[in-house]
């Protein structure tokens, strides 16, 4: 073997894993063979997000580490196997499997246990803890013959752990000794405004509760008793009470620990030996355990610098400013939260009928930011943290800081302001100056320099500020991003769309002439055509709008990749009779078309050719279909599942609902396609949360939710307004789909549309729902009359002669075009393939 | 010339293409009015998506050039050369067309890329002569 040292590892939690990953980044690793010991079954995970473990994520997403992280550092891990003993004589870890390591330098990761209250009953049936996935598997297993849960502590981990609670379904209970909850980090009005949020979300919260004794419950397992006299019935009892540090090696092999426990570090993270470092929350440094996570990771930062050989780069105490959403709400703490500094004033904001507070803590000459309380909204949590830890300057006003802005004027931080210093991500403690050096290396975008920073890969909360600091980058370099739609319009589709409003603009050459230049091309054209159907909503074969229309558009037919269409009358919600199942079937059979069921609830026949489209829309017609606007950039399908009707779950009806929809916006022509859904209740078989504007029946009305889709980028779409009634509903859907309709850019699916909104979500909410630019009233006009002129494209098109024309494939022929071939496959045709066409020859030069 | 008489101009769709069968072969017919020319033919067949569909493209022009887009993948192809603006080495047959009173008529002796293919190789054995 080489002269490698060895370096052993205790502890594979989350702050030995980080300290794992940043030793394998540095140069120093070649010089070590590293072993590392994990108790738990599995390698580190993700503790801080452990409740997520109910709502469906599982363990392997939880897990910190990557597949083939140990082998491909060649890092030896004894999974599963505790180190026992540590002799610092003979420099050896011996483990409870009886392996025996000699170590030149040990780190010391072992994290800390639940603190359990020495409360008579404390080890009682379901009395459990909350700290692993095995605690989460107790929890579940408890929960299936329990009705109610209790979690000691409202502090932070105990308001998580009541969320795993309230997830399994359990009445839910937090009792805490003090007398308000997360009384670390909150005042008393931020205490009392988080109890009235969570205590509304059914969580019933008992503060000022010294429980004396666990016993025999009459209702349930457990019965808990109070030193007041009160009494509480309960199946678990979950203690989250606090940490305690995991000393117990340390002290065994007389390393210097704390009074009240910990292992004593220095600045450089080293024990009372200088072989051994501690760091996590198993360290107590300046008579300090921090039982947050970033702080650990930045003392497993410490000790591989101070491996390197950099002796300047020590710990030096951490902020334990915090953001987080407990069950759905927002609470934020800043340093000096409870004003205890000297001279400190405070500025407060409460306003019960939003259920928000907001509080500020400053210096004695109001010229910093000391501290700050945000609960039930914390969306100026990074700029009042930057104010916080660069000292940077308030404003006059520091009042303005928290209360709420009517008009568009912003308040926040810009990114300018902030000095080269200032961390932007305190997980991975990335600075704006990295940041930006990444951004002149050429990470330009998000997604680039997060890959390339880490920053914004942990808790994800400077996300927003990342990009800020993007942008502003990216603007003072000069890039420019240049939005013209294309060589021929120097505008946006935005801004397109209200010139022709403006303008009353009712063709593409008016407004070629007018704003544009050339000829056009098959980017602004669609685009075009698209604006001006939404807007005057003429047929799009009409004369001038027919050189406009893409591929599918311009036949009123979805091309295939042999020239062929595919053709999709419309079956709203996917409701449909035998009778008109069986006309489908007859034209299907008639014109020997493929036929396959689309993820839509409809049926597509493909194969037709040009001169086949008229005649089979005419069967369909005299059968009553109408135009499925498969074709279009427009309102595919509203899916649907069966509903209250039939369904033994279903709470509303939204079958009816779905038709009514899809009657209403069908024909909508928009910047791209628009999916929607209605589910019958929140099993949510239509799978509503995967559409532009999904709707999922509730007991107290329908609940809305928005920009979400499938395809290459999935995502949820997020609840935008709940317990609607039905002419709300319509009212919004209206408001929100005519907005996007003006708003988009090209092919721009409402998710997209929405992210790169400024303010996002909240955003479109006060402008859909609030009226906060005073557009509702245009935007549901704009609906009415699209909806007001609906016309079935195809019946227009088969009563037209003069449309009819161009529906064959040679405009001085009755022949077809010989290059279309089908096979046959499982009983239906398909395209023939290259080696199947053995007698066709492409047209050679002569 | 050996003009082969086509259709009406009628017959023709304004800034749009429709497909003729002339001689035998697939020819897209793009109509512009406002044009110098008025008219562009050039072969239907689309090699990159293999499909006789190139009429029922998009018209318009990038960078100076007169194009028709693929409806298929929308690259696109010169009017006037035949040359594919993504590719430049797939072409595809372009042919004469002129209106002739309210009649179209189209040539289907290639006007290119024929004429280019002449040309360049006649550059190179110039080249190779001289070298």
């Amino acid at each position: 073997m080489s002269n490698k040292q060895t370096l052993v590892v205790i502890g594979n939690g989350m702050v030995g894993q980080h300290f794992l990953a940043s030793l394998v980044a540095s140069p120093v690793k070649d010089q070590y063979h590293i072993v590392t010991f994990c108790e738990e079954p599995r390698p580190a995970y993700d503790r801080v997000h452990l409740s997520s473990f109910f709502t469906g994520t599982s363990a392997k997403e939880l897990s910190l580490v990557e597949d083939g992280f140990f082998e491909q550092h060649d890092i030896t891990l004894h999974l599963g196997d505790k180190a026992a003993t540590i002799d610092r004589t003979a420099k050896t870890v011996t483990s409870s499997k009886g392996i025996c390591i000699a170590y030149d330098k040990l780190v010391l990761a072992t994290g800390s246990y639940p603190f359990v209250p020495p409360v008579a009953g404390h080890d009682r049936a379901q009395c459990l803890v909350y700290r692993t996935i095995e605690d989460l598997e107790a929890m579940a297993a408890a929960a299936k013959t329990g009705k109610v849960g209790t979690v000691v502590g409202g502090g932070l981990l105990g308001l998580e752990a009541a969320k795993a609670l309230k997830d399994l379904g359990l009445e839910t209970h937090i009792v805490e000794f003090a007398p308000r909850l997360m009384a670390v980090q909150l005042d008393e009005a931020g205490g009392a405004m988080l109890r009235r949020k969570i205590e509304q979300l059914g969580v019933i919260v008992h503060t000022g509760k010294n429980t004396s004794l666990i016993t025999d419950g009459e209702q349930c397992v457990n019965k808990m008793c109070f030193a007041d006299g009160e009494e509480l019935e309960t199946d678990i009892v979950l203690f989250s009470a606090g940490i305690r540090p995991r000393d117990e090696l340390a002290r065994a092999c007389g390393l210097e620990v704390g009074q009240r426990g910990g292992i004593v570090i220095d600045n450089d993270c080293k024990t009372s030996d200088a072989d051994i470092y501690a760091i996590g929350e198993c360290a107590l440094w300046n008579g300090m355990i921090y039982g947050l996570v970033a702080p650990g990771y930045a003392m497993a930062r410490t000790v591989v610098a101070n491996l390197e050989g950099n002796f300047y780069s020590s710990f030096r105490g951490a902020d334990m400013s915090t953001k987080l959403k407990l069950m759905g709400v927002d609470v934020a703490s800043i340093g000096d939260a409870h004003a205890r500094s000297q001279g400190a004033l405070v500025y407060s904001y409460q306003n019960d009928a939003n259920e928000v507070y907001k509080r500020l803590v400053v210096s004695e000459d109001k010229k910093y930011l000391l501290g700050a309380v945000l609960v039930g909204e914390a969306s100026g949590y990074s700029t009042l943290l930057q104010y916080c830890l660069n000292g940077i300057e308030l404003p006059e006003n520091p009042e303005a800081l928290i209360l709420p802005h009517r008009s568009d004027e912003s308040v926040g931080l810009g990114p300018d302001a902030l000095p080269a210093s200032a961390i932007i991500c305190s997980c991975y403690n990335v600075s704006k100056g990295k940041l930006c050096t990444a951004i002149e290396a050429g990470c330009t975008t998000v997604d680039a320099l997060k890959t390339s920073t880490q920053a914004a890969t942990g808790c994800g909360g400077c996300s927003a500020l990342l990009k800020s600091v993007l942008n502003s980058e990216l603007a003072k370099q000069g890039v420019e991003v240049n939005t013209d739609l294309c060589e021929h319009f120097a505008y946006t589709r935005q801004e397109l769309h209200a010139l022709v409003r403006v303008e009353q603009i009712k063709s593409f050459s008016d407004l070629l002439a007018k704003h544009g230049k050339g000829l056009g091309c098959e980017i602004c054209k669609p685009t075009v055509g698209s604006i001006l159907a939404s807007q005057w909503n003429e047929h799009i074969l009409e004369k001038d709008h027919l050189g406009l229309q893409d591929t599918n558009d311009n036949f009123l037919a979805n091309m295939q990749k042999d020239g062929t269409y595919s053709v999709v009358p419309r079956i709203t919600g996917g409701e449909i009779s035998p009778d008109m199942l069986i006309a489908l079937g007859q034209v299907g059979k008639k014109y020997k078309l493929y036929t396959k069921i689309t993820g839509g609830q409809r049926v597509d026949l493909f194969g037709a050719t040009l001169e086949q489209l008229p005649l089979i829309w005419q069967e369909l017609i005299a059968a009553g279909f109408e135009s499925g606007h498969a074709y279009g950039k427009s309102l595919r399908t509203v899916k649907s599942c069966v509903g209250s009707s039939w369904c033994r779950y279903g709470v509303d009806d939204s079958v009816s609902l779905a038709i009514e929809l899809e009657n209403r916006y069908k024909g909508l022509r928009s910047p791209h396609k628009i999916k929607m859904a209605v589910s019958g209740c929140t099993r949510e078989c239509a799978e509503a949360q995967g559409k532009d504007v999904g709707i999922i029946a509730t007991e107290n009305g329908w609940n809305l939710y928005v920009c979400g889709n499938g395809g290459m980028k999935p995502r949820h779409a997020d609840l935008f307004a709940t317990a609607l009634d039905k002419e709300t509903l319509i009212k919004t859907i209206d408001r929100f789909l005519s907005f996007y309709v003006r708003t988009a850019d090209r092919l721009q699916r409402t998710s997209v549309w929405m992210e790169n909104m400024e303010g996002g979500l909240d955003y479109l909410k006060s402008v859909i729902i609030d009226d906060k630019l005073g557009l509702a009233e245009q935007l549901e006009q704009q609906m009415q009359t699209v909806i007001d002129t609906y016309q079935c494209e195809w019946k227009t098109t088969i009563e037209d002669e003069s449309k009819l024309k161009r529906f064959h494939h040679f405009i001085n022929s009755d022949a077809t075009d010989d290059n279309v071939v089908f096979v046959e496959e499982r009983g239906q045709i398909r395209p023939a393939r290259d080696d199947e066409r053995k007698h066709f020859n492409l047209v050679e030069v002569a | 010339m050996q003009w082969t008489d086509v259709c009406s101009v009628s017959d023709l769709q304004e800034n749009s293409g429709v497909c003729a069968l002339v001689n035998g072969l697939q020819v897209a017919i793009f109509y512009l009015p406002a044009d110098e020319h008025g008219v562009y033919a050039i072969g239907n067949y689309d090699p990159i998506g293999k499909a006789n569909v190139l009429s029922r493209g998009i018209i318009g022009d990038i960078k100076g050039h007169k194009v028709v887009a693929s409806p298929l993948y929308k690259q696109h192809f010169d009017l006037q050369t035949g040359t594919c603006l993504e590719d430049e080495w797939v072409t595809v047959p372009v042919y004469a067309c002129q209106i002739e009173g309210g009649r179209v008529q189209v040539d289907t002796r290639l006007i290119a890329p024929l004429r280019q293919l002449i040309e360049t190789s006649t550059n190179a054995q110039q080249e190779g002569v001289s070298a």
